[in-house]
């Protein structure tokens, strides 16, 4: 019977199967960090139990920490928390990329960096963006701290199968358009409910073509359309990304995995409860607007007023996201000022997210009345970025460069955009309250936010690079 | 896993969409390394001003939801962020139940895990549940896990699908991980088959 890369994935975990039951799986690999992990490990604790494969499981911290005097934790519970996390790791024999790790990063950057995110793995992290690694044709999803300690415990989860959907994106990106606009617009059509109860698989020739980076950006975001996961079918560009990295399979045990992973992919007839076909020539830059990503427009584009709503509770929501926002409706999108902009988060952190934005910024000055900052994922990508002199750049046209970490994406370590404020960023939510209290969310590309820094204002990108190298640019995944 | 089999109780109406666990705890109080004592921050920024003092036009402020023990809302309540943190103040407020048109995927799960009882209803029948509704409250409202019910003070019943294995774990409060503990003989066969076969 034909099948889908979703049954293959799912059928190759599991572990007990019966009648009227969910599944038992069995999880390949276990991301930990610090802020959903205390109360796993002190349940483990209570009840007198172990950590059953405590090689299957890696930690870092990455929520709380400071990205400017990282080592000074100034907050007490923050600091409490990545201790907690030092301790249990120590105790229970759990690998830790910490604070003085060259390692240390977002666990959704560096798990795939490090070579521990491999196709045809199950991966699970207590951080809702576990969706990220299927980019790599994983089954990875975020779950509660309930479930970090049942995996501490078991190495395995109670799953009932999902329905599968084929989102299909075929043809070529519009020039200045990215993976982050391709999702944003994606949610934006479609609804934040269109995967509820879903795994997603995307598909179609502009999937192929994105690099890893721009799949994980697609993947990242599919939580934010409801779903419960997404997947891409690994393929030579998964393979050749995958090669050399540190922890990943090496030599003839590299080549006999890309063989097995090679046959993850869906079969030609295989049926999905849900199909749907995007051309990708529609897509524009864009930029939300309101409280959820689906308030979401392209550049060109004109704030809803409440006289558009359809029914009484659209009416409502509407107007709530406008209070919330400060808007009144009819504004022009290119009209929206800024004060902040977030180059960062799980979603676009990694080296082509900073090397793109770096294009836009190269010789030009961040307007006077933004503060912009940029945060790498990792200490790797840090790195890496400084040797190919992207901090520089960035210095010189006026961001702050900083150390890695989730940063202004939430919010929970110093990097809060002040009440009222507005901030261009890379992350992936605009709820309300999600980068400090009042805080104004707007989400964009990279190179959308780097271009909102220079002008104080949202810009259509279009405008500011020559075509050129624009296109040279779109492929740039490293 | 704590039990559930059924509750009696009011219910306050939070007449919202997608509100998301960022709203329902947010983040600065994700900070402590135990589950106790989150209910004072529940919907924080929604409940107080800026100030500290409370947000007399918030829903949950007004003294009949005070006397709530059930929540009803509207479609993708609890969407966004995994932390178990939202449903540890739930609880710790006082909720019970939670009736919704849908919810997030993660955030489902964990109510369940904390033993609290989501439940699905449609738009229509939520509206129908509310016809005895006293300003921002529904009183006497009993919902029976069992049977799978929700009755209110007129004798309507709404019925609600649970999937069949967490409603035996919740009616039980079975302890999860020792039912998987039970399965040690198969993980340990699935690891060493795995070890051969690649």
């Amino acid at each position: 019977m034909s099948k889908t890369i979703i049954d293959k994935l799912w059928d190759r975990h599991i572990v007990a199967q019966e009648k009227n039951k969910p599944d038992l799986l069995y999880i390949d690999l276990h991301l930990i960090h610090e802020v959903t992990s205390p109360q796993a490990f002190a349940g483990l604790r209570e009840k007198n139990r172990t950590v059953r494969r405590p090689d299957l499981c890696f930690a870092t911290m990455d929520h709380n920490i400071p990205t400017i005097d990282r080592f000074n934790i100034k907050d007490e519970t923050s600091r409490l928390q990545v201790q907690t996390l030092e301790k249990n790791c120590e105790e229970f024999g759990i690998q830790l990329e910490g604070l003085n790790s060259e390692q240390q990063g977002i666990v959704h950057v560096i798990g795939p960096d490090l070579g521990l995110t491999l196709p045809g793995k199950t991966i699970v992290c207590g951080d809702s963006h576990t969706s990220t690694h299927g980019a790599f044709g994983a089954l990875s999803f975020g779950i509660g701290t309930s479930e970090v300690e049942h995996v501490l415990a078991t190495q395995t989860l109670w799953q009932s199968k999902p329905k599968q959907m084929n989102v299909k994106i075929e043809g070529e990106l519009g020039f200045g358009v990215t993976a982050k606009d391709v999702i944003l617009w994606f949610i934006a059509k479609y609804g934040t409910n269109v995967g509820t109860g879903h795994i997603i698989e995307f598909s179609g020739s502009t999937v192929r073509n994105f690099s890893m980076e721009e799949r994980m950006t697609l993947c990242n975001m599919s939580i934010e359309a409801g779903a419960k996961a997404s997947v891409v079918s690994p393929d030579e560009v998964t393979f050749s990304y995958i090669s050399g990295k540190r922890y990943a399979p090496k030599d003839q045990e590299f080549l006999e995995s890309c063989k097995r992973w090679s046959e993850l992919r869906s079969d030609e007839n295989a049926t999905f409860d849900q199909t749907i076909e995007i051309d990708a020539r529609e897509i524009e830059p864009m930029v939300t607007w309101g409280t959820t990503p689906s308030m979401c427009l392209p550049i060109s584009g004109v704030i809803p007023s409440d006289e558009s709503s359809t029914s009484a509770e659209e009416r409502q929501s509407l107007l709530n996201a406008h209070h919330y926002m400060g808007f009144k409706g009819n504004e022009k999108i290119e009209d929206i000022s800024v004060q902040h902009v977030f180059i960062g988060s799980c979603t676009n952190s990694r080296l082509s997210d900073l090397l793109q934005a770096s294009k836009v910024v190269e010789g030009k000055k961040v307007h006077p009345e933004v503060r912009a900052i940029v945060v790498p994922g990792s200490q790797a990508v840090k790195k890496e970025a400084e040797i190919l002199g992207l901090h520089q750049i960035f210095l010189e046209a006026g961001f702050e460069w900083r150390e890695s970490g989730c940063s202004m994406c939430l919010g929970m370590n110093d990097d809060i955009v002040p009440e009222g404020e507005r901030c261009a960023s890379t992350s992936n939510r605009n709820f309300a309250g999600r980068q400090g209290k009042g805080a104004r969310t707007h989400l964009v590309s990279p190179i959308m936010a780097a271009a909102a820094a220079l002008k104080g204002k949202f810009t259509d990108v279009r405008s500011i690079l020559p075509k050129k190298e624009q296109e040279v640019d779109h492929y740039a995944g490293v | 896993m704590l039990g559930f089999k059924t509750h009696s109780g009011s219910a306050a109406i939070l007449d919202r969409d997608h509100v998301d666990t960022d709203q329902i705890i947010p983040k600065q109080f994700l900070k402590k390394i135990d589950k106790a004592g989150y209910g004072e921050f529940l919907f924080f920024d929604w409940r107080y001003h800026s100030d500290g003092t409370e947000n007399k036009d918030f829903e949950l402020n007004s003294s009949e939801a005070r006397k709530s023990s059930i929540l009803i809302t509207g479609k993708n309540f609890g969407c966004g962020s995994s932390r178990e943190h939202a449903p540890w103040a739930l609880k710790d407020y006082g909720f019970h139940v939670i009736i919704a048109e849908s919810f997030g995927d993660i955030f489902f799960n964990n109510c369940v895990k904390n033993g609290i009882l989501p439940i699905r209803l449609t738009k229509e029948e939520i509206r129908n549940l509310q016809s005895e509704r006293a300003g921002n409250l529904v009183r006497a409202l009993m919902i029976d896990l069992e049977r799978q019910t929700v009755n209110n003070e007129k004798g309507e019943v709404f019925s609600f699908e649970f999937d069949p294995y967490w409603k035996k774990m919740l009616l039980n409060g079975w302890d999860e991980i020792s039912i998987t503990l039970q399965q040690e003989a198969s993980i340990k066969k699935y690891e060493d088959e795995r070890i051969v076969n690649g």
